[in-house]
């Protein structure tokens, strides 16, 4: 029988973005990102371990723009997947469900998200300085 | 009238042989992970702007450093079943088995590195 490429399911394309699929899109995005951040994380100990250059070499890349640039962006990615895996643990309780809560939960876990990491930079950056 | 054989229904591990594990495993892994990252956040902003010896002396204490362990396992094993179900899904043919096959390999290097370094502080403290 001759295989032919067909449609797939779901076409994200043909929906109107809304805040339940767009929010769990980035869960997903941000994962993946944080994925990679903890690879960082195992860098920075192996550089702690390791020789005093080691651990130079590792604070240079990370004090550099771009190493700043990444740091806000995992710290960022970090507080959304927290905030909104928290909200599934929730719902894998059978919690939450409703049209409403879910909308609710999901405008929470984006304002909370803009306030802890601005929290959370500016105590790192008072810190910092 | 089921065609199942009685004991693979019993099991209930279904054709993966794996039935609800990794679904459950993330889940562990992220119930950990709801507990522990708050630490993680606090210890890690806490060390902004210190030397080499400072942050050593700080992942040596006991407490942070069974804490730090336990951080880095659940954070790898959850990044691992994550990022597997990301390339199941979108990835397909020789490169999803490659794939597959490097997460596995890249995210057991982070951990044994992690560990590893984290004893190496402890144990040279």
């Amino acid at each position: 029988m001759a295989t032919r490429e067909r449609p797939l399911s779901p076409h994200l394309q043909v929906y109107k973005p809304q805040i339940t699929s767009v929010l769990s899109i980035v869960h997903r995005a941000t994962g993946v990102v944080l994925a990679f951040g903890s690879l960082v994380l195992a860098a920075w100990l192996v550089a702690a371990a390791g020789s005093a250059q080691a651990f130079a070499t590792f604070n240079g890349l990370m004090g550099s723009l771009v190493g700043k640039l990444a740091l806000f962006v995992f710290s960022a990615c970090l507080v959304y997947h927290f905030l909104n895996g928290l909200r599934h643990l929730a719902w894998d309780t059978g919690r939450g469900y409703d049209i409403p809560k879910v909308y609710a939960s999901g405008y929470a876990v984006l304002v909370l998200s803009v306030v802890l990491t601005a929290a959370l930079w500016w105590f790192g950056l008072g810190a910092a300085a | 009238m089921s065609l199942r054989n009685p004991l693979s229904t019993a099991k209930g591990l279904g054709s993966a042989k794996d039935g609800t594990g990794h679904w459950w495993n993330q889940r562990l892994t992220a119930i950990a992970l709801a507990l522990l990252t708050p630490w993680f956040v606090v210890f890690a902003v806490g060390l902004i702007g210190d030397g080499q010896d400072a942050v050593r002396r700080a992942v040596a204490q006991p407490l942070s450093a069974t804490l730090l362990s336990s951080f880095v396992l659940s954070l790898f094993w959850h990044a691992r079943l994550g990022l597997q179900v990301v390339v199941e899904d979108y990835v397909h043919g020789a490169m999803e088995i490659a794939l597959q096959i490097a997460i596995k390999f890249v995210y057991a290097l982070a951990a044994i590195a992690a560990l590893l370094a984290i004893g190496r502080i402890v144990f040279t403290a």
